[in-house]
């Protein structure tokens, strides 16, 4: 036992114990969340809330119509935005590669994954909201869909990265052209970690406040009329939660464990997918 | 220098004049001269880095995938310069098949493996289409031990198998050459046993290049054999020559494992 050796299990030791509490201070949080999440959210979850509407201030009701609008509304993001995102994405992996447009392409793509999504909210606002003349559920789609983008096309050129060349080579060597090479043998072996990447997209917009505030904004009422403004949950979470109402609050709580549950599931879903492809590989 | 293209006495299928090869500046083969002969195999011996699978990379013009790969000279498949800015390339490859090193199954099942490249050249009925499966699978070997799992994964297979499935690929379209990119390298004996077994079998009806690293491969396998060293073609000439009787140096110190 030199003092060399001692140092060095003294070292790991506290090292060790630093990392140790680090993680633990972290999760102690994020348990705290869900917990408080769940024991408010638990007392309004219940079949009522997919039955009726947002109620007027003081009277009881659900949350229908707003899980409705959100479901509409992340749903027509992740169609306007996943075929775009698969694109942009198929592009810097396959044939950008090292040129300065896709190099560009990468690094505006990267500034747009950390924009702050109330950026977007104000940008699809003068866009779009300012021209129609009202807010609207297509505006809402709109900027959620700008923010799923970025996740979108770095999952995507990230997974077609991982499919080896010798594949391609083996496609192209068989004379086959270089777009049927991506779509029939490429996408093919990337698909569950393009799939993952859009799961992942769809996990972050479900939660999403600050856009739909200033594009799809709220509406008291069962709507989906895509040009109208609609109901959704995170926008009805934040104006009940502000309210002065018992069964407002009760309300938000049960629309945030709604939403954490889904994001929860997404989520499943996507680690199951991303290890079937470390398997494949 | 030395007539490095003699007259094999039989048809040349590929016939190589005068061939540089550049990756950027880099000179990566250097003035090649060379025929391949039809239904015969030709194996390309050499150490690491000599070209040898740069060489038959530019049989089906692979290396046009990467920028700054480039070849000069001329290239004739039957007489037409294939290195040609008018060469269709979709044909060029339909006609020159290609088995890599490692394993290429794609993500789809055995039966769809083989029909994807037969889709790119022809329209085939169903029942067509199960015919030329069939048919590449048997050509391949691999026909008895997939017939009732041709709807599972092609990457279900064993490594060795995958490398049959491979090759049944490549024969599915019909090509008249093929090449085999040292094909067994990264199989066991036994696999490496069948390929060879399907080498011989295959030349009856096609043209092969083999590159290899295993030198009794080359022997066994092989009607001619080129040594390759530096990007140059050192000697080249008929496989029981070259092994017993090499008329360069640097040829015998080689196959006897003095280098490389």
């Amino acid at each position: 036992m030199n003092w060399l050796y001692l140092r060095r299990r003294g070292v790991n030791i506290i090292n060790l114990t630093g990392s140790v509490l680090a993680t633990l201070f972290g999760l102690f949080w994020l348990f705290w969340i869900l917990w408080t999440t769940i024991s408010y959210g638990i007392s309004a979850f219940d079949l009522s809330m997919f039955q009726q509407n947002t109620p007027a201030p003081g009277s009881a009701g659900g949350l229908a119509n707003a899980i409705m609008g959100s479901l509409i509304m992340v749903g027509l993001a992740t169609a306007i935005g996943t075929p775009i995102g698969i694109l942009a994405g198929t592009y810097l992996a396959e044939y950008g590669g090292r040129t300065w447009v896709a190099g560009s392409i990468r690094f505006i793509n990267d500034i747009l994954l950390s924009a702050p999504s109330i950026i977007i909210g104000l940008f699809v606002y003068e866009l779009v909201v300012l021209r129609m003349g009202h807010f609207s559920a297509l505006a809402g789609a709109i900027a959620l869909a700008i923010i799923m983008l970025p996740v979108i096309i770095r999952t995507t050129e990230e997974m077609l990265k991982l499919v080896p060349n010798t594949l391609r080579e083996a496609a192209l060597a068989l004379g086959a052209p270089r777009w049927k090479m991506i779509s029939l043998v490429a996408y093919r072996a990337a698909l569950s970690g393009i799939l993952t990447g859009v799961l992942l997209a769809v996990a972050r917009i479900a939660g999403e406040t600050a856009p739909l505030l200033f594009t799809a904004l709220n509406n008291q009422f069962w709507s989906t009329d895509l040009l109208q403004p609609m109901a959704n949950l995170p926008v009805v979470i934040f104006q009940f939660a502000m309210s002065p109402y018992n069964e407002w609050h009760a309300l938000a709580w049960a629309g945030s464990l709604l939403i954490t549950l889904s994001v929860l599931g997404l989520s499943i879903i996507a680690r199951t997918l991303l290890r079937k492809v470390r398997m494949e590989q | 220098m030395t007539n490095l293209s003699p007259d094999l006495g039989v048809k040349s299928k590929i016939q190589v004049r005068d061939l540089n090869f550049f990756y950027g500046k880099y000179l990566a083969l250097k003035n090649i001269n060379l025929d391949i002969a039809t239904n015969m195999v030709t194996a390309f011996i050499g150490p690491s880095g000599c070209g040898k699978s740069t060489l038959l990379r530019t049989f089906n013009r692979m290396y046009e995938l990467y920028p700054g790969q480039r070849a000069t000279g001329e290239i004739l498949l039957d007489g037409e310069n294939v290195l040609s800015p008018r060469t269709d390339l979709f044909r060029l490859r339909a006609r020159v098949g290609m088995v890599f090193q490692k394993p290429t199954p794609f993500p789809m099942s055995i039966y769809e493996n083989i029909a994807f490249g037969v889709r790119l050249y022809e329209r085939l009925s169903r029942s067509e289409m199960d015919d030329r499966v069939e048919w590449a699978l048997q050509q391949a070997a691999l026909w008895n031990e997939v017939k009732d799992i041709l709807k599972q994964s092609g990457m279900s297979l064993s490594g060795g198998q995958q490398q049959r499935l491979c090759i049944a690929r490549a024969i599915a379209v019909k090509p008249e050459v093929v090449l085999l990119d040292e094909p067994a390298s990264a199989l066991d004996p036994i696999s490496t046993l069948k390929v060879e077994e399907l080498i011989y079998e295959l030349k009856k009806n096609y043209t092969i290049a083999i590159v290899t690293h295993n030198m009794q491969q080359a022997a066994r396998v092989s009607d001619f054999t080129a040594f390759m060293y530096l990007g140059e073609m050192v000697e080249f000439g008929d496989t029981n020559t070259i092994f017993t009787n090499p008329s360069r140096k640097q040829t015998e110190d080689y196959i006897t494992g003095r280098y490389g």
